[in-house]
């Protein structure tokens, strides 16, 4: 017999997924625009592979096959995975880190819901790991260079030097980092043809539209605003600060917000409910550590780009954060008694 | 103008209180046999008056109330008690309890009324007419009220938000019945020496909010004021109704008068009204039929009407497949439509799989939070569904869980559709069955240690008796025997004597 209440809202853990799906769009055709059609084809590698792979496990651990296939939380990760690659990965290790994502971090961990960690950043944590160099080829923005891109993904004849081009942020951190330039950040942001107005060329378009997907998620009431307003907030005021105390050696809060995995972070993955807490305060303080650690890896670390890594270490750290943000139950004192 | 509180979540289900609102409350007919719980709330004790067999005046207590939370229950009319007997209850419990069968026989015979005075009568003596008239909380939880009245308070809420989707019983009521619903209030305010009185009315009932502003004009009462509530649900939670008015918080395990405040339903008021000014016992309840009917809206139904009675005044449409007593966020599906009418019973809604399609297969939790932002207690859920799942009880209690209140936003709004407030009924049904156990362990123990106590005190003293006779045997027969010498000696004395002399 089915118990009170007899009414529900009609939302489903899908349509939130599907919601998810539909906010990522407007990047993605910002990153079509700018870097060609091959990260579409990297979707549709990734989402395969994400279908199959939970279709597997969904079998394997004895789980409603169907029921879970068409909840969209694979594709989520998958398409996350692809939007965090550079989209001229070889096929198989795009194959690869969704195996890793759904597989190992996924389902390894109980399926939907109980993954400690982020699936798609699993699995780019692994794989910049495992082939730092395939993962620091990123294509030139604004050159119609599908037919090369094809062929990176899909032949072992990789003649790239024609089409790559390294990111902002590992341009900017070369050139830094290397006593014999003697360079500006200003001189840098404006000379070299990686950069665009306010981040990377192109990239700073994809970032906006991410940024458009992301506020339409917090109008649907998927995501609430405490995650991305504490992520950017926290690395703008950290860039800006450093900035402004040393302007030769540390980049502004623009730059840091329009570039890499900064606003996708933000919006889509710093987001992750799973995975992230869930008090309102917690998430707080969840996405400030994200947004710090990103800043500290991106300033100081060995990769370009600290996102991914930033993400992990915090959610570490969930357990204990929402322990120790429980708001206030009604009627109790701030510090009450348990 | 009074300033308002937002008590905090909640949701905004479809109201659907048009359908069964239109139309003016009418009579039920009399049924020719009544089913008469006497057990009329969870708390409270009877003690059954009448046998089988015999005749029952309209109104006369065939249960008095026993033990503190006790109250009487009533015949609803007058004719014979063919029986006693143990029946179903509508309860989710679906327990069985005694029941008074009466056969109607149509005259409707009253026994003496004694219409009181409240402003002219001692309280204790206000208070005692109100549990022998068998008045309990209407709202839907049955509380005895004369308890809640045993205090005194500043503010007194009168409950009239009625926030359940569907049910307007407390609405007509108040379009209806004004008058009378102010007259009970302030008798309640004197009573328990209110300074002023709320009455609380979610916004989407304008009528009934107008009827009741006119009846208070009418009395002139200083300090009554009828207020507009913002519609969302459970803004009729009494926490919930009590914040909003007043701005205080009452947690779990305190109560309204701790904060100098007490709430009551606007039926509970109606019905202390009819008691103390026409001393009519609550025998009569008004029921909403809403749902999948052909003729909604609401009947004032004597209790212990068959439910079926009542569901051919609505005539149930053909693809209706279950009723739920109460309302679709918290009521419970009927297992019987036979079972009689209670003081509970306060919506008989009639459900469809069109109407209120099924829910659709449960998913595991993503921890999206939906449930947290309606939470109107500011718990957990999902967490507290983790725990309880787990059967991890004692951390269930450590994130409040008898702190919910089982209104089911969490579970309305449940993007994973998890019976949520089934958890959390399942993992408070467990801690208090394994409470009672502990209870009764040590009782168990303490019977045991304590008969230990008493069979080596017994023995003890069986002992210290023992030795004590034996020791004045012995003084005795030591004694006996020093007189047995004595008079030997004398004895032998004499002889010689005689001998010698």
């Amino acid at each position: 017999m089915a118990y009170a209440p007899h009414i529900s809202q009609p939302v489903s853990v899908r349509a939130v997924m599907l919601k998810v799906l539909a906010a990522l769009v407007p990047g993605i055709v910002a990153y079509v625009w700018f870097f060609g059609p091959a990260i579409l084809v990297q979707i549709a590698i990734a989402s395969l592979t994400a279908l199959a792979a939970e279709a597997l496990m969904l079998r394997l651990r004895g789980k409603p096959v169907l029921l879970f296939v068409t909840d969209g939380s694979a594709l989520v990760t998958a398409w996350l995975v692809a939007l965090t690659f550079p989209p001229i990965v070889p096929w198989w290790l795009t194959v690869t880190a969704i195996l890793i994502a759904i597989v190992i971090a996924k389902h390894l961990y109980g399926g939907l819901g109980q993954n400690p960690f982020n699936p798609a950043m699993v699995a780019f944590c692994a794989m910049i790991v495992a082939y730092p160099q395939l993962m620091s080829q990123w294509p030139r923005a604004e050159m119609n260079t599908f037919e090369p891109m094809l062929r990176a993904i899909f032949s072992s004849d990789r003649q790239l030097d024609a089409i790559v081009m390294a990111t902002p942020l590992d341009a900017l951190r070369t050139i830094l980092r290397d006593p014999e330039q003697r360079a500006t950040i200003a001189g840098i942001l404006g000379s070299h043809a990686t950069f665009g107005n306010i981040g990377g060329r192109g990239w700073e378009w994809v970032a906006a539209g991410y940024l458009v997907g992301g506020l339409w998620l917090l109008q649907q009431r998927v995501i609430t605003w405490h995650v991305p307003v504490a992520f950017a907030v926290t690395l703008a005021v950290i860039a800006t600060g450093f900035n402004i105390a040393n302007p030769e050696r540390f980049v502004g809060a623009n730059f840091h917000l329009f570039t890499g995995g900064a606003m996708l972070g933000a919006f889509f993955i710093a987001t992750d409910p799973v995975s992230g807490s869930t008090t309102p305060l917690g998430k707080i303080i969840f996405a400030a550590g994200a947004a710090l650690l990103t800043w500290i890896i991106r300033s100081f670390g060995a990769y370009p780009d600290g996102m991914a890594f930033a993400i992990l270490l915090m959610n570490l750290f969930v357990p204990l954060i929402d322990m120790h943000t429980q708001p206030r139950v009604f009627g109790h004192r701030r510090k009450s008694e348990t | 103008m009074l300033e308002l509180f937002a008590f905090p979540g909640g949701v905004k289900p479809d109201s659907h209180k048009e359908e069964s609102a239109r139309t003016p409350i009418v009579p039920a007919p009399l049924p020719p046999l009544l089913v008469v719980p006497f057990r009329q709330s969870a708390t409270g004790g009877v003690d059954i008056r009448v046998q089988a067999g015999e005749q029952v005046l309209k109104g006369q207590c065939i249960g008095s109330a026993e033990g503190p939370f006790g109250t009487c229950v009533h015949a609803p009319t007058s004719g014979k008690v063919v029986a006693i007997e143990s029946r179903t209850l509508p309860h989710p419990s679906a327990l069985a309890a005694p029941c008074a069968i009466i056969e109607a026989d149509g005259t409707e015979t009253w026994r003496e009324r004694v219409p009181l005075d409240p402003y002219a009568t001692d309280p204790a003596q206000l208070r005692a007419r109100i549990r022998e008239a068998g008045i309990v909380g209407l709202g839907g939880a049955v509380f005895p009220s004369h308890v809640k009245m045993n205090a005194r308070i500043d503010t007194l809420v009168i409950n009239g938000a009625e926030c359940e989707p569907w049910i307007t019983c407390d609405d007509r009521l108040m379009r209806e019945r004004a008058p009378t619903i102010v007259a009970g209030a302030a008798i309640i305010a004197h009573l328990m020496g209110a300074k002023r009185i709320l009455i609380g009315i979610e916004d989407n009932k304008p009528d009934a909010a107008a009827a009741m502003r006119a009846a208070v004009a009418a009395v002139g009462q200083g300090e009554m004021q009828v207020i507009s509530v913002p519609t969302r649900y459970p803004a009729g939670g009494e926490k919930q109704l009590i914040r909003v008015l007043t701005g205080i918080e009452i947690p779990y395990g305190k109560l309204g008068p701790d904060f100098g405040v007490q709430c009551f339903n606007v039926g509970t008021a109606h019905a202390v009204a009819r008691a103390v000014l026409h001393d009519e016992p609550l025998i009569t309840r008004v029921v909403t039929l809403a749902g999948n009917y052909v003729r909604p809206g609401n009947v004032e139904a004597p209790i212990g009407t068959p439910i079926d009675a009542l569901l051919a005044l609505g005539e149930p449409k053909a693809d209706t497949d279950r009723i739920v007593m109460g309302g679709p966020m918290m009521g419970f599906v009927l297992p019987d439509t036979s079972l009689p009418v209670v003081k509970a019973t306060n919506c008989l809604l009639a459900m469809s799989p069109t109407l209120f399609p099924p829910s659709p297969p449960e998913m595991p939790c993503i921890r999206c939070g939906a449930c947290t932002r309606v939470c109107p207690m500011v718990l957990q859920p999902h967490e507290l569904y983790w725990h309880a799942r787990a059967k991890n009880f004692g951390k269930a209690q450590e994130y409040h869980l008898f702190d919910c209140i089982e209104c089911g936003c969490c579970a309305y709004v449940c993007p994973a559709h998890i019976p949520l407030v089934d958890y959390y009924r399942f993992a408070k049904a467990e801690i208090r069955a394994r409470e009672r156990e502990k209870a009764a362990a040590d009782r168990a123990r303490e019977r045991y240690e304590f008969r230990k106590f008493r069979e080596e005190r017994d023995k003890a003293e069986k002992a210290a008796r023992l030795a004590a006779k034996a020791a004045e045997t012995k003084a005795k027969l030591a004694q006996e025997g020093a007189e047995a010498v004595i008079a030997a000696a004398q004895s032998r004395a004499h002889a010689e004597e005689k001998d010698s002399s």
